[in-house]
């Protein structure tokens, strides 16, 4: 429409030209407001990994507090103004510290020490295992019932043996 | 009056505790039976004073005492008696309370038992039993009076205190301030309990093992005689745990039943100490090894148990502030503290009597399949504890407060939780003292093809998620392994003693019961592992605002909205909004109708929202009345969660009861109906 105008009426064209702004701009937000509110899903799927500094220990997305509300609202707000995930989370890091988020930040410390813990102890564990097994010596002392020939009545006489033992 | 009374009693049952110690170790150290004969009379007055003491304060709680801080902050007017009895255990003085009390019932069953035979761990285990309760009594004692009353200074402020100060008068407030409305749920009155059940029936193994230590008789005895409180405390522990799980899933509405909170882990901690002692304490009764190690578990789970009272209750590790302004929590800590260095004193003091009787000879024998799993059910507790007290660290050195939410413990623990579920399926085929590669092999193909197999139909029918396949061949895996065993024992009894296949299962089970209690524990914990694999992998959630008449879709489900309407109770001071959706399923059929529900409490001025739940084997749909507007009816919000499986977390923990049971359940002492026999012997030839 504003082409055929243009064509017409060349001296109104700077007019012309805001006026096809104007109308395609509202356009556009009426169709952004229709199709592009963000769903409570989408809001939620970002709530989920959020955590308020009052409410202990209770994702954003289900805490059902007045300020937790207003949060999630905050959240509706930004993915309408068409901020992405990090972005919003970053908002929040920044308004409210480190805390708002599931996870620790640095992520080295917090997984560091356990991990390392773990190792430690496997590692003790491993070397101890080497200490206590003794080499062949011992085990072919150990009466072995590998190589049983009756394997089912073996069975059958450790499993009475241990039974007798649970006595 | 009635309540100094109460007050009174606690002081001596205090003072009683501290006698018995005393008593006790002055009895042994000076070798006058007499005392330690009164000590032990004294431990068993601690029941009575504490039961008169908890009923003074269930009198309190039942007749509207408010003048009584504790009464005032846990009942009101409105709520029904049952409640205003259980609300004892609704708060920090009262649960202290509840503690100690449960502490003197099990202290006085053991001091009841028959002591022939080991007469000299007695003085040890009332100075353990009588110093760990004269702890909790004096909590209540010195920190958290429950039976503290309210005064109100000239000067108009209002405080509680013990003795009246001067110049002020008692004040009596016309109402209380009612109990939390979450915790107004069946499931929250006896899972408490359940829990701490648990807690202090862990505290007798660790006695006898601090009786075996001090007196130096570290065989295995302390072992054997401490073997069923372990099962029990941890049946009950279990079942605490359990329980709090499905009064999260009712009660919370967030559709899940654990959230790695740091109270949750609080009961998780000693759990999983108490879970890697009752399998090594086995390699210490076959095979003589490892009893230091043993002893370290008693400890750390004690330790674990009294950190785990002091988290449940205040909650005080979120912060450094909250922690350094609670008076018990500095205290709780330095009773850990001595209590760690004491015991594991004790340890290295008698390192050498605990040495080993004999080797091990093979890395795939059980003991060295069992201490694997040691190691892995420590590396679960290093992560929890690491995880709840990380927050504290970080602000403490960098003055950064963070979170430690349920991804880090996800991300952390499942590796070891998969580790544990393969150990499961190959350790019972394992032979004590040795097994090689080739005996293991070939006992463990057979259910691993089949898992196998399980595992390819799931791939084709069910889901193509490698982490849910991987977890769904370790539960095919097990349970076959787990059945195979015990299949294996029924017919061998079946072909030699000449038994029916049912029989044969009986009688097998009632011969070993801690050996297929346990496979029953294990196949119950696949049976759980199975729910957890459903809802941690494949719930999906959805929200949304309808107006009457509309509907929502979820996972092949349709939620379609009925109606809603919003009522007073003011006797039970609630108001109750109850929706009413309509469940159809993908093909258009109506499922049912469910009733979610958000009910407020006046009181307390809180919500509770009650799902409502649509369950089956399969999955089950949960829907929540989020958000209601009272003036326009049009639009309710309502969210729906669909949780796969969940319902097999819920079967197998009732299994999982049955497993313990079948394991804990008491034998009948040989040695005890040769006595019976020989005194009825005895008593007739008297007659004659």
């Amino acid at each position: 429409m504003s082409n055929i105008k243009l064509r017409i009426t060349n001296y109104k064209l700077p007019l012309a030209i805001l006026l096809a702004l104007v109308v395609s701009l509202l356009l556009a937000t009426t169709v952004f407001a229709q199709d592009d509110m963000p769903t409570d899903d989408e809001v939620n799927k970002i709530a989920k990994e959020l955590y308020c500094p009052v409410c202990e220990s209770t994702p954003l997305d289900v805490c059902p507090t007045e300020a937790c509300r207003q949060w999630r609202e905050l959240i509706r707000q930004q993915l309408a103004e068409g901020k992405s995930e990090e972005e919003i989370k970053q908002y929040f890091v920044t308004h409210y510290g480190a805390r708002v988020l599931s996870e620790p930040p640095n992520r080295i410390a917090s997984y560091l020490v356990p991990a390392l813990a773990f190792l430690a102890g496997a590692f003790l564990l491993f070397r101890g295992f080497r200490m206590w097994i003794k080499p062949v010596a011992v085990e072919s002392a150990v009466p072995t019932d590998d190589a049983a020939p009756v394997p089912q009545d073996d069975y059958i006489r450790r499993m009475e043996e241990e039974l007798k033992k649970r006595k | 009056m009635i309540a100094d009374f109460g007050y009174g009693v606690l002081v001596v049952a205090f003072l009683t505790a501290l006698y018995s110690v005393y008593a006790a170790v002055y009895g042994e150290l000076k070798k006058k039976p007499a005392m330690v004969e009164s000590a032990r009379r004294a431990m068993l007055l601690t029941w009575p004073l504490l039961t008169l003491a908890a009923g003074v304060l269930v009198y309190l709680l039942v007749n509207d005492h408010y003048e009584v801080q504790f009464v005032y902050e846990v009942t009101s007017r409105s709520m029904p008696l049952y409640l205003k009895v259980t609300a004892w255990w609704g708060g920090q003085a009262g649960s202290l309370l509840f503690w100690s009390w449960l502490m003197s019932a099990f202290t006085s069953l053991v001091t009841l038992r028959k002591w022939d035979r080991d007469r000299e761990f007695l003085p040890w285990v009332i100075v353990v039993g009588g110093v760990t309760m004269a702890f909790f009594i004096g909590m209540n004692v010195f920190f958290e009076n429950p039976f503290a009353k309210l005064y109100q200074t000239f000067g108009g402020e209002i405080a509680a205190y013990t003795i009246q100060p001067a110049n002020s008068i008692l004040f009596t407030p016309s109402d209380g301030r009612g109990l939390n409305p979450l915790l107004r749920h069946p499931g929250m009155i006896i899972h408490p309990p359940m829990l701490y059940l648990g807690f202090v029936s862990f505290v007798i193994p660790y006695a006898f093992a601090m009786a075996a230590l001090i007196t130096g008789r570290t065989d295995d005895r302390w072992i054997r005689i401490t073997r069923r409180w372990a099962l029990w405390a941890w049946l009950f522990l279990s079942a605490g745990l359990v329980l709090g799980g499905r009064w999260a899933y009712d009660v919370l509405g967030w559709g899940g039943y654990w959230g790695w909170d740091p109270v949750e882990i609080a009961a998780f901690m000693p759990w999983l100490t108490g879970t890697a002692f009752l399998h090594s304490v086995m390699i210490q009764e076959k095979r003589g090894m490892f009893k230091h190690w043993n002893m370290l578990l008693i400890i750390l789970t004690y330790d674990l148990v009294i950190f785990g009272t002091f988290l449940t209750r205040s909650g005080v590790l979120s912060s450094v502030h909250s922690f350094a302004q609670s008076a018990i929590g500095p205290l709780f800590f330095a009773f850990i503290g001595v209590t760690l260095i004491t015991s594991v004193g004790l340890i290295i003091y008698r390192w050498d009597l605990l040495k080993s009787e004999t080797q091990m000879t093979s890395l795939l024998s059980r003991e060295a399949l069992f201490l694997l799993n040691n190691l892995l059910f420590m590396g679960i507790l290093v992560v929890s504890f690491w995880g709840v007290i990380y927050p504290l660290i970080s602000e403490l050195f960098t003055g950064q407060k963070v979170t430690v939410g349920p991804p880090f413990y996800e991300r952390a623990t499942s590796p070891l939780f998969a580790g544990l579920m393969l150990l499961m399926g190959v350790a019972p085929l394992s032979a004590w003292g040795h097994s090689t590669v080739k005996t293991l092999g070939r006992a463990l193909w057979k259910p691993a093809l089949g898992a196998a197999i399980v595992t390819t139909v799931l791939a084709f029918t069910y889901t193509r998620n490698v982490i849910a396949l991987v977890g769904f061949f370790l539960v095919a895996l097990v349970i076959l392994v787990t059945l195979y065993e015990y299949g294996r024992g029924a017919l061998a009894r079946q072909r030699s003693q000449g038994e029916n296949i049912f029989v044969a299962f009986w009688n097998l089970t009632g011969r070993n019961r801690r050996r297929y209690g346990g496979y029953i524990i294990h196949l119950s914990m696949m049976l759980m592992a199975i729910g957890i694999l459903g809802i941690e992998l494949f719930q999906v959630e959805t929200q949304g605002t309808l107006a009457i008449g509309d509907s929502l879709e979820l996972a092949g489900y349709t939620i379609k909205y009925k109606e809603v309407a919003s009522w007073d109770n003011p006797g039970a001071g609630v108001n109750y909004t109850r929706a009413v959706v309509e469940v159809y399923d993908a093909n258009g059929n109506l499922l049912g109708n469910l009733h979610p529900r958000k009910d407020f409490y006046f009181d307390t001025q809180q919500p509770m929202t009650i799902p409502g739940q649509l369950a089956s084997l399969k999955d089950e749909v949960y829907v929540l009345l989020i958000d209601w507007e009272p003036i326009n009816q049009e639009s309710t919000t309502f969210k729906i969660f669909v949780n796969p499986l969940v319902n097999w977390l819920w079967l197998g923990s009732l299994l999982f009861l049955v497993g313990v049971i079948i394991a804990a359940w008491p034998d009948k002492d040989p040695q005890r109906v040769t006595v019976r026999a020989e005194r009825r012997a005895r008593q007739t030839s008297a007659a004659d």
